[in-house]
């Protein structure tokens, strides 16, 4: 990593706007090709490419910038690789079949969807040891945190709840009943909402995390495109909550909803059956996993263009930008 | 060490989970007509005891996990009774308080069940008849259909070799009055999606014993020459529900040509290689509790078990009417793990729902076909669509 830094200060400097003097590392899990594909966030150059485990899905990063934390679904374990040198440091015991987990704000613990035994596992990355189960609905899935780190909201694909888990206490504090299939959770950063998507309903509900209230859903309409196509998945929200991106899957676009209105404003064409979102740190970058066209999209957040896209391995599913 | 903690968990924070509603009790029966088991050509597929019943029981763990959440519980009756015994034992239901009943019976069963039963508060589901004429023409306000009908899996077949350009087909029907069901459901596909029937032969069924020791040298011998001197097609498409000839048809015809139908690439309701979608999950559920792979008619039966739960979930009521009023409206949405979400025709209680085109191991593709399109849903391209139907359900 270090050793490229000398390479990314000369990229840099060609670009007129780059206020950040150091590139980002964006990360890709390769779900059928059971790696990692490193890129460069400045040159947008794949740098490397890493064995990952069975069947990588979920990827995310400690808040330092020298953990990487991957779902290993088919192995049923997280692997922790070390950042600096790529090599994979431990697992971490994470119940069968991994799929989507969330880090809590200050880097631990890590709560991890277990889809086939109705349960959220939260696992202490330091000791490597479960601190709790917590039983939720019929295949969780998606998790999200607050940004004070108090609550963690798991979804639950059949059950079609979004859960609000006390992580303190473990506790489930309220319920809310969402559209078929619910996938992702995403908290703005003020913690004032919650966007929920549910893949086979075709809608983000848009709910007020205090009152446990749905307060609006979107809907999405594409010309051309078969509405049963529109199933959106992952969600990604600007820090000042102004713009939120939802990835659409087989409808291979990512849907741009102004924050404030909630009207859908655009819709970005990207690659194919698009499911996960990144920002990059300074938001001015969104990375898109485009599983069944083996690439990866990048938008311009300002410009709301789509300005590259990236080969990487095959069918990739998670994506996450290291901090520094 | 950890493993300890499940029990602990469950048992601390269940009380602790918010309440939502009063408390509702939901009482559904699952009824099966017996018949005498027909042997099937592979051992592979003989029927577990259990079938149907056990798609039933992860249809309750799934309701009341969820129900746990808002003070709903789930209980189930499980019958299995002789033709004759049926009535009473759906009259004994009802009298034990359930809500609903879901059927695995045969065609005109099922039909006799919803009329003995039509103005008793109760709603049936039929997990297990194909038969077209219960779409078309025999509909029952009290009766909605879990199960894909013949028309529905031939047209998803049809579309999927349309799209292959095999548009050539040599049919082999059996000589069972249910083959000659399946065989009209494939004629009418073909015609519908272009396909031509180039030549029709029956396979009669002369009796005798399913298998024998050794039985493949003969067979070896003998389907070659059933098959030869057809007219050039694309591929053999076996009509053969009675379980007679089908399974032999593969890698003995006389030409060398893919075999669909009852055999070789089948349209099925469910298959155990399902993996997308979620599917892996809903597996591995069904295997916990059965220790064996799911079938159809278990996939059916639990379809039945969630379109209650659903029902009950999304109006916080038990009432049947409520739940079948539910089912039938605007608002109804099931993930079933198919890839879409799946809803109700209206106008004869159907649940739309894609087909999945099998071989043994692999599911190969998953109908309707994107390039066949509908003015409402792609799903009614599958099957009766409704102006062809006598049925005016809900209006």
């Amino acid at each position: 990593m270090r050793s490229r830094l000398t390479a990314l200060t000369a990229a840099t400097a060609l670009t007129a706007f780059a206020l950040p003097a150091l590139a980002n590392t964006i990360y890709v899990s390769n779900e059928k090709g059971n790696t990692i594909t490193i890129i460069d966030s400045e040159t947008l150059e794949v740098t490397g490419t890493i064995d990952a485990g069975a069947r990588p899905r979920g990827i995310t990063i400690s808040p330092d910038g020298s953990e990487l934390y991957v779902c290993a679904s088919d192995d049923d374990t997280v692997n922790v690789f070390d950042t600096k040198t790529l090599k994979r440091k431990h697992t971490l015991p994470s119940g069968p079949d991994p799929e989507l987990f969330i880090l809590h704000p200050s880097g631990n613990p890590l709560y991890i969807a277990n889809e086939d035994d109705n349960i959220v596992t939260v696992v202490d990355v330091k000791t490597r040891r479960v601190l709790a189960e917590i039983p939720v609905g019929v295949e969780p899935e998606g998790m999200g945190i607050s940004p004070d780190g108090k609550i963690v909201v798991n979804t639950s694909e059949t059950t079609n709840m979004a859960h609000f888990i006390n992580t303190e206490t473990f506790e489930i504090e309220q319920n809310v009943l969402v559209d078929q299939r619910p996938r992702y959770a995403h908290f703005t950063a003020d913690g004032s909402r919650l966007y929920v998507s549910s893949e086979i309903g075709g809608t983000v509900a848009v709910i007020d995390p205090k009152a446990g209230e749905i307060t609006k859903k979107i809907e999405f309409a594409v010309p051309g495109i078969l509405p049963e196509a529109l199933q959106p998945v992952g969600i990604k929200v600007t820090k000042d909550g102004k713009k939120v991106f939802v990835a659409l899957g087989p409808a291979n676009r990512v849907a741009l909803i102004n924050g404030e209105t909630l009207e859908v404003e655009k819709y970005l064409l990207v690659g194919q059956r698009v499911w996960q979102l990144a920002f990059s740190p300074d938001q001015k970058f969104l990375y898109t996993t485009n599983g069944n066209s083996n690439d990866i999209s990048v938008i311009d957040v300002e410009k709301e263009k789509v300005i590259k896209s990236i080969p990487v391995g095959e069918q990739p599913w998670g994506v996450v930008v290291s901090p520094n | 060490m950890w493993r300890a903690l499940i029990p602990l968990a469950i048992a601390f924070l269940w009380p602790l989970a918010p309440v939502f509603a009063a408390e509702l009790s939901v009482k559904v029966g699952v009824l099966k007509v017996e018949h005498e088991v027909q042997l099937p050509l592979s051992r592979l597929d003989l029927p577990p005891d259990d079938l149907g019943f056990a798609g039933a029981q992860l249809g309750i763990d799934d309701n009341n996990t969820t129900g746990r959440f808002l003070s709903h519980t789930y209980e189930m009756t499980t019958v299995s009774a002789l033709p004759e015994d049926a009535e009473a034992a759906l009259d004994k239901m009802i009298a034990d308080g359930v809500q609903a009943v879901v059927l695995m019976a045969r065609a005109d069963e099922i039909l006799a069940l919803a009329d003995h039963v039509a103005e008793r508060d109760v709603i049936l589901f039929n997990a297990q008849a194909e038969d077209d004429y219960l779409r078309t023409d025999e509909c029952r306000a009290n009766l909605l259909h879990m199960a894909s009908s013949r028309a529905m899996k031939a047209d998803g077949l049809a579309q999927f070799l349309v799209w292959k350009k095999w548009r050539k087909w040599f049919l082999i029907k059996g000589s069972h009055p249910v083959d000659e069901a399946w065989a009209s459901a494939l004629r009418r596909s073909a015609k519908r999606f272009g396909a031509k029937i180039v030549e029709e032969r029956v396979y009669e069924d002369t009796g005798g014993s399913r298998r024998t020791d050794t039985g493949h040298v003969q067979v070896q011998k003998q389907m070659p020459v059933f098959t030869q001197r057809a007219k050039k097609h694309d591929v053999v498409i076996a009509a053969d529900e009675a379980e007679v000839f089908g399974g032999h048809l593969p890698y003995h015809t006389w030409d060398a040509r893919p075999v669909a139908g009852s055999a070789g690439l089948r349209p099925v309701g469910w298959h155990p290689g399902n993996e997308a979608w979620g599917a892996t999950q809903y597996q591995r559920r069904f295997e916990k509790i059965a220790k064996r792979t799911v079938r159809t008619l278990d996939f059916q039966v639990w379809l039945a078990l969630r379109v209650i739960g659903e029902g009950v979930t999304r109006t916080n009521s038990a009432d049947p009417q409520t739940i079948k009023a539910y089912a039938l409206g605007d608002e109804f949405e099931l993930g079933i793990f198919k890839g879409t979400k799946v809803t109700f025709r209206r106008w004869n209680n159907q649940i739309r729902s894609p087909v999945l085109l099998a071989h043994d191991r692999m599911i190969v593709s998953v109908s309707p076909q994107r390039e066949f399109l509908h003015k409402t849903s792609q799903l009614d391209t599958l099957g009766y669509d409704e102006p062809e139907s006598n049925c005016k359900l809900n209006q």
